[in-house]
């Protein structure tokens, strides 16, 4: 027995289904009813159930990549705002290793900065890390702050909204899963830029957004819609899932976007799942404006596997970096230790902490 | 089975017997917060707004295994007909207490270990039963700052008056009433959260009580679902 | 700890530098101003100014008390205003804190001196009653500007306030609630507010351009041109051409913003 369609929009409390029906992200399952726990759109998944937050705080986890801004200058660590109820740490070590250097050189209170959650211990505090590509501190741009719950939405599948952006606008956009976009351009543009998020954000909710979004580009940038601007992206458009998977593989592409090359996946895949809807729907001559977002296959593999290869790297890297990490905080900073040893409690009993201090 | 008598009184201000007072809620009122609801009840007006889960430098009341909720009620000193010294007071202390005891069982902070939830009441103009609307907006307030609750909490007061029983007193009936009733519950479940009662009922007048106000608290919990979708419902 | 990136102080300040705005305005533009009056039933007096997504509400209440020894035949003013915590984050619930003391202050100062309401007029009896009015402010939305957005609230309240005729008969005070009359005002007041960013003044600051101010000046006029208060704040100083820049703007916008006071 099921109450609600796909994408309808629920509130706490309200049961959503009976029986037959799992109950997934945002539900819980009282007395054989799945309800909502949230205020937000219903995801429904063959016979699983979840609810998508309209709203909702940022919490980390492992391998996310963040935007976090420096807010403390510590011992062998800065304290960093990743606009969470969390706080993170980005330990020296992280940085340079077990050289020690004067912190207050390499990034000052105030400095933002792309960076990956390396872990994230047993209340939620975010140790981070610089490793990965594009990360780092930013320099110049603007920082546009959205629910974190809109990033997937603003990203689009794999990467179509975003790409759509900066292929207009010229602008470098950077998307932290925290909620905080980087955006760097003309001046004019950001603020193009900066609007366009913003009415992203506010009609997250809404289907038809991609076209829409497509339409406010061209007007506030060229003044009008062209005409032959028909084949329309209903494919993305009837399905605006929050979908986390696709969030991390299109942050992913994110990432790689940070390279000189840009790959315009996004649009190819679009272009192509639409044929059906173009034939019987418009001609066929924007074909040639198409093209430019056409990827070439190779290519395209290329990408994929440089992408899983780095990845491969990455977590080679990371096991030696939790490594020093360990070793240098064990030997050098005695404060740190009683941290550390709470993270060792934190993994061995799940759900139980015994330490009252969480003064680190 | 409670008798009510099919002639009763219309009361003074015109309402019947099991009638509200014109409510009126908006979710999402306010900028800067993460989340807020504007209430009024009657001659009622009430702002209440969230902010969390965060951080709080009060460590001492944070829990390792979960979130907690503070809550804090207050009186603007012009909400009322004789001008109220700012600040908290015994009674606003004791309101905020019983509003977070209310509101913690629809919680589910499990996933925000360590943080707290702030919630902020603020009563603007007070015509009586401002516990429970506070209740209702505070309950709004946390459900469209994306809040993982199991129920939205509603509120609403029956009391006796003229030997009695009727629903949502206003502030004269209050005064001149013989009995208040304070109730909130989680709609779904029909559990109870909060229970207040002053006055002199005898036990059939106060199992009355209680069935009206749960009835009042059912149309509360229905404009309380309508203003959180119309808030998001697309244009 | 809240700290502004260090990018967004940057783009501020270069925006300012090139006669722009994070929110498009002119550097001297105000944001949309909204006001509604009578919004609280209980008080006298109430007004909810909205300065963009800034919102205060003020609630004026009046009552019957002794005067002040050395102003025997005056009414008393007194200014209170509260930063709620629900209106910033940065805001904490307990005692005023200096910045809502200031606040409080430079609204005050702004009546008072102009001489907005007429304090005689509220004398009923010499030297043993007269009105006091205290004005609550309520700050409930800060999304920058508080000063000028409780300036206007202030006024709006007071434009709207009615005050029960009230007699002496035998010592006691007899207040006739069918009759009221409307508290005496001279003229109207408005505060502009000026933050300095790099080299400019910029006028009616949202919140990100007082995270990165250096200095702030108010400047408040009465509608007839006569400069009443003011009052500098943050950690730099001003220069002598600053100050007489902000205030031939402030003299230049004082009826565009006053014209919001034309309600009725």
């Amino acid at each position: 027995m099921i109450y609600v369609e796909n994408k309808d929009l629920v509130i706490p409390g309200e049961v959503l289904a009976e029986d037959d029906f799992y109950s997934g992200r945002g539900t819980f399952k009282e007395d054989g009813k799945i309800c909502s726990s949230l205020m937000g759109l219903v995801s429904l998944r063959n016979k699983k159930i979840s609810v998508i937050p309209l709203k909702s705080k940022y919490v980390p986890k492992k391998g996310d990549v963040v935007i976090g801004k420096i807010n403390d200058v510590r011992f062998s660590m800065w304290g960093v705002d990743i606009n969470s109820p969390y706080e993170g740490i980005l330990p020296s070590s992280e940085v340079f290793g077990r050289d020690k250097k004067s912190l207050n050189k390499v990034f000052g209170v105030g400095d933002v900065l792309f960076l990956r959650v390396v872990d994230v211990d047993e209340v939620k505090k975010a140790k981070l890390g610089l490793k990965g590509r594009g990360m780092g501190k930013f320099k110049g741009g603007i920082i546009v702050e959205i629910a974190p719950t809109k990033v997937p939405r603003l990203i689009g599948k794999k990467g179509s909204m975003i790409n759509m952006i900066k292929e207009k606008t010229g602008c470098k956009i950077v998307v932290g899963q925290n909620g905080l976009v980087w955006v760097r351009g003309d001046s004019d543009m950001e603020k193009i830029t900066r609007d366009i998020i913003h009415v992203i954000e506010e009609q997250a909710h809404t289907s038809g957004l991609t076209d829409r979004i497509r339409d406010k580009l061209y007007l506030d940038i060229d003044g009008e819609i062209p005409e032959d601007l028909d084949y329309k992206d209903e494919e993305y458009v009837e399905s605006p899932n929050f979908d986390f998977e696709d969030v991390e593989k299109s942050e992913k592409l994110e990432e790689e976007n940070t390279k000189d090359s840009l790959p315009k996946e996004g649009f190819r895949r679009s272009k192509r799942s639409n044929n059906k809807r173009f034939n019987h729907n418009k001609k066929f001559h924007k074909k040639s404006r198409s093209n430019k977002y056409e990827l070439e296959k190779p290519q395209l593999q290329n990408f994929k596997e440089e992408l899983e290869q780095e990845e491969l790297e990455a977590k080679k890297n990371e096991d030696k970096r939790n490594n020093d990490f360990i070793s240098n905080l064990e030997n050098i900073d005695q404060e740190k230790k009683t941290h550390q040893k709470h993270l060792e409690i934190g993994k061995k009993k799940t759900g139980f902490s015994i330490l009252k201090d969480d003064d680190i | 089975m409670i008798f009510i008598s099919e002639e009763r009184k219309i009361r003074a201000d015109g309402r019947a017997y099991n009638e509200l007072r014109p409510i009126k809620i908006e979710a999402g009122v306010l900028e800067r917060a993460d989340g807020s609801a504007y209430v009024e009840v009657g001659g009622n007006k009430i702002l209440a707004c969230v902010y969390g889960p965060k951080e709080s430098y009060m460590r001492r009341f944070l829990r390792p295994d979960t979130g907690v909720i503070k809550v804090r009620y207050n009186m603007a000193p012009f909400s009322v007909d004789t001008r109220k010294r700012p600040g908290p007071d015994r009674r606003s202390n004791e309101i905020s207490k019983i509003t977070a005891d209310a509101l913690c069982p629809a919680l589910m902070l499990e996933g925000f270990p360590r943080s707290m939830v702030e919630v902020s009441i603020e009563v603007i103009a007070a015509e009586g039963g401002t516990r429970c609307a506070g209740v209702t907006a505070a309950a709004v307030a946390l459900a469209d700052a994306g809040i993982p609750m199991k129920d939205i909490p509603a509120g609403c007061a029956a009391g006796k008056m003229d030997d009695e029983v009727v629903l949502d007193l206003s502030e004269i009936e209050d005064k001149n009433g013989q009995a208040d009733v304070p109730l909130v519950i989680m709609p779904r479940t029909g559990e109870i959260t909060l229970l207040q009662a002053d006055g002199n009922l005898t036990d059939e007048e106060f199992e009355e009580a209680i069935e009206l106000a749960i009835e009042g608290c059912m149309q509360v919990s229905e404009v309380q679902k309508e203003a959180l979708k119309t808030c998001y419902s697309q244009e | 700890m809240d700290v502004t990136p260090e990018i967004t102080r940057d783009n501020i300040r270069n925006l300012v530098n090139n006669n722009q705005r994070a929110d498009g305005r002119a550097l001297d533009e105000y944001r949309e101003i909204n006001i509604e009056t009578g919004v609280i039933p209980k008080a006298e007096g109430s007004a909810l100014c909205k300065l963009g997504g800034t919102k205060v509400i003020v609630g004026i209440k009046p009552s019957v008390g002794e005067p002040f020894p050395d102003t025997p035949d005056v009414g008393v003013l007194m200014t209170n205003c509260e930063l709620l915590p629900m209106a910033d984050p940065s805001f904490e619930p307990g005692p005023p804190s200096l910045e809502s003391i200031e606040l409080a202050r430079v609204v005050d100062r702004g009546i008072r001196e102009s001489e907005m309401v007429n304090l005689n007029e509220l004398c009923i009896e010499e030297g043993k009653h007269v009105w006091i009015l205290f004005i609550d402010l309520h700050v409930i939305d800060n999304c920058g500007n508080l000063f000028d957005c409780a300036s206007l609230a202030v006024n709006a309240a007071l434009k709207s306030c009615k005050l029960p005729k009230a007699s002496v008969v035998d010592d006691e005070i007899v207040y006739d609630e069918e009759e009221t009359f409307d508290v005496p005002l001279n003229h109207n007041v408005a505060l502009s507010t000026f933050v300095k960013i790099g080299d400019e003044m910029v006028l009616d600051p949202s919140l990100d351009e007082e995270r990165v101010l250096s200095a702030r000046l108010s400047v408040g006029i009465t509608e007839e041109g006569s400069i009443c208060s003011m009052q500098k704040g943050g950690d730099e100083p001003i220069t002598k051409d600053d100050l007489f820049a902000a205030v031939k703007t402030a003299l230049n916008k004082n009826d565009e913003i006053l014209a919001n006071l034309n309600f009725e």
